[in-house]
């Protein structure tokens, strides 16, 4: 497969796009609504949503960033806010109702439609991702993962305090002064702690009823949707001015600067479109799973997305996109329902779900040990990791490293 | 005279307790092919540094065409119009030798973020173009033709040298800053890079500034000569003239017997 997938000329991986699309939209009319199957199959494309958005940063500009559940939370939080009873001293009780039919029409809160959602979602996050871009843009490896983790344990933190941050009070004073901004009354508060904001406003799409909690087959489609923008907007900059301008960063900063490359803008464009990935993906399932809780937002899911990038293969489209599914699966699937009593079956007293990192971690160190690269590798980094070709290098004198306080 | 391209105005550059360049004054005519030579360690890399905004000067000014760049950052310097090449080759290895030429032509895309994505015909034509132009200048820089896909590392040593001139020139620059351009070549080739370097000024009409041990190529070519030792410039001249420069020659026999070995 991976053999295969190297070979392909751009057009023939244009059919093979074609192939995987077509059975990917006729995958849940093999199944009955409602079944389990179609629920795993929502989740692992929301996780290809965000697994792409990842890609974008530590693949293709080789950004290491382990905080990426900020964007999720941010996107999740934005549907949260925008979808709910949550800001139920909004429009002085009576809500905020936009572009919205079916039941979310009447109730208390804000109420926007979610294509509106998803694209403030990516607003709030391409910002969040620039600002975590900006301290990361003077550091270099390991720091950027040390900042990156921090700034995803603080979002975290948030979301679990949030619940004590008043925010209503300041917003009317300021931002509801504003011609047409709703009050929130001095109720607000930022986030609902671990209890979550629940209910959360289903998708509701033009011409369409709002979708029922058990027509997974809608929720099916919209995500197959939303994969297929991202995965159109992946090889799009791929193949492009910036998509090189980001290989070039990751793979010799210097020299990339020297051929006209402006590091910075370069960098925050990754982290703000990558980022922007994690807040659609957030904001759909905010809605899909109905809730929007701290107990979502933990250091272990920047981690597993993390590795179905990696598993997958690092700035590898099609490696990530099958890393994506395959640890999906395994989480939602493989662990809780068909090996989950294994332990207990030879007499042990836990469940497997229990040990899930520990598995993920385990099949990440044998992926890195076995195959480096990742289970379908970039076409660039075949041969790196195998030593072909390394090292014709030659040359003495001392190298050039840009110097602390060098203009960026 | 033919007016400064670049000038240096006193500049210096400190690392520590470390002069690397020690309050040097230095000029580059339009049109010219000059040398900056000087023993390991005299700074040479370190002011072809701050020409292209990777060090910013501890003190002093650089100007471009009447302009100061002294803290302008590299990207920029590198719009404007200076291009260079490194003395341990700096290549995009993972990338093919055509990639990294087009690479080097980011300075004259337009194509941005939405351009990318949607990828109107502007942009379908521009990439079209930068392909093109890239293969020709892989040609033009003497690459064969079926080495412009392969991966950069994979080549051999000259032809990565050749790669990396091709991707400076991809920037359309008026001045060429080659670090060590020969280093690591056989006479014959070394005589081949001087001729092409004698060629990219009379037909591109290229200033070229070269770091360069060999003191053939360095005699052979330029016109002009500056030699610095530990970060100062002790001698400054025609070739024939820093040749019978005492001080020249006390520089190069503290370090290794005579100029070039
Ligand atoms: N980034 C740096 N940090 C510290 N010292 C440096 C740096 N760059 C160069 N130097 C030092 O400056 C001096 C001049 O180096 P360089 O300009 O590379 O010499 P050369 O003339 O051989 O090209 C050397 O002593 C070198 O170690
Ligand atoms: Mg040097």
């Amino acid at each position: 497969m991976s053999a295969l997938l190297h070979k392909l000329p751009r057009g023939h991986e244009r059919l093979l796009v074609a192939i995987v699309i077509a059975a990917a939209a006729l995958l849940p009319l093999l199944f009955a609504t409602g079944s389990p199957f179609i629920d795993d199959a929502v989740i692992a494309l929301a996780f290809v949503v965000m697994a792409l958005g990842l890609n974008i940063i530590v693949g293709f500009a080789g950004l290491l960033d382990l905080g990426y559940v900020a964007f999720f939370a941010i996107g999740a939080y934005t549907m949260g806010w925008l979808g709910s009873n949550f800001f139920f001293g909004a429009g002085g009780g009576e809500g905020l109702h936009i572009l919205v039919s079916g039941r979310a029409a009447e109730l208390p809160g804000v109420h926007v439609n979610f294509i509106l959602v998803i694209l403030v979602a990516v607003v709030f996050t391409t910002i969040a991702g620039m600002i975590i871009g900006l301290p990361t843009l003077r550091l270099r490896g390991d720091y950027i993962a040390v900042v990156t983790l921090a700034f995803g344990e603080i979002i975290g933190r948030l979301a679990t305090n949030g619940d004590q941050i008043r925010i209503g009070g300041l917003w009317d004073a300021t931002v509801a002064k504003l011609p047409g901004v709703t009050e929130l009354g001095s109720e607000a508060v930022l986030t609902r702690g671990k209890q979550g904001i629940t209910p959360i406003d289903k998708i509701d799409l033009p011409f369409l009823d709002p979708f029922g909690s058990l027509d997974v087959r809608s929720w099916y489609f919209v995500a197959l949707a939303l994969v297929l923008i991202v995965l159109f907007v992946n090889f799009r900059l791929r193949d492009s001015r910036l998509g090189r301008a980001w290989v070039a960063l990751r793979e010799d900063e210097v020299a990339a600067a020297s051929m006209g490359i402006p590091i910075v803008r370069t960098k925050l464009l990754a982290y703000g479109i990558g980022a922007a990935f994690g807040g659609i993906s957030g904001a759909f399932l905010g809605s899909y799973l109905n809730t929007v809780n701290a107990d979502q937002f933990q250091f272990s899911f920047s981690i597993f997305v993390l590795a179905m990038v990696i598993i997958g293969g690092l700035g590898s489209i099609w490696g990530v996109v099958i890393g994506a599914v395959l640890l999906s699966f395994i989480n939602g699937y493989l662990i809780p329902d068909v090996l989950n009593a294994i332990p207990r079956d030879i007499g042990l007293d836990f469940d497997l779900t229990q040990l899930s990192y520990g598995i993920f971690g385990f099949l990440l160190v044998i992926v890195m040990v076995l195959r480096p690269e990742g289970l379908i590798p970039e076409r660039r980094r075949r041969l790196e990791l195998h030593g072909v070709g390394a090292g014709v290098r030659a040359g003495a004198g001392t190298d050039v490293e840009l110097a602390d306080d060098a203009p960026r | 005279m033919t007016p400064a391209l670049i000038t240096a105005e006193s500049v210096s550059m400190r690392f520590g307790g470390l002069l690397a360049v020690d309050d040097v004054d230095f000029e580059l005519a339009e049109g010219a092919i000059a040398s900056v030579i000087g023993p390991n360690g005299a700074g040479k890399t370190t002011l072809f540094n701050m020409l292209t905004g990777l060090y910013r000067p501890s003190a002093g000014r650089i100007t471009f065409r009447g302009r100061e760049i002294s803290r302008a950052r590299p990207d920029r310097i590198t719009a404007m119009g200076i291009a260079r090449t490194f003395q341990n080759i700096r290549l995009f290895p993972t990338m093919s030798a055509l990639e990294n030429v087009m690479v080097g032509q980011h300075a004259r895309m337009r194509a941005g973020l939405f351009g990318s994505i949607l990828r109107p015909p502007w942009v379908r034509s521009e990439e079209r173009r930068v392909r093109e132009r890239g293969c020709e200048l892989l040609a033009y820089v003497g690459l064969a033709e079926g080495l412009f896909e392969d991966r950069a590392s994979n080549l051999a040593y000259g032809d990565q040298r050749r790669i990396e001139i091709a991707r400076a020139l991809a920037s359309e620059p008026a001045v060429l800053l080659l670090d060590e351009p020969t280093a690591g070549m056989n006479p014959s080739e070394s005589a081949n890079l001087t001729a092409f370097i004698r060629k990219l000024r009379d037909e591109r009409g290229l200033t070229v500034l070269m770091i360069e041990h060999d003191m053939k190529v360095v005699m052979g070519v330029s016109e002009r000569i500056t030699v610095l030792d530990h970060g100062l410039k002790i001698a400054e001249g025609t070739p024939a003239e820093v040749r019978g420069d005492p001080r020249v020659i006390e520089a190069y026999l503290g370090v290794a017997g005579e100029p070039g070995s």
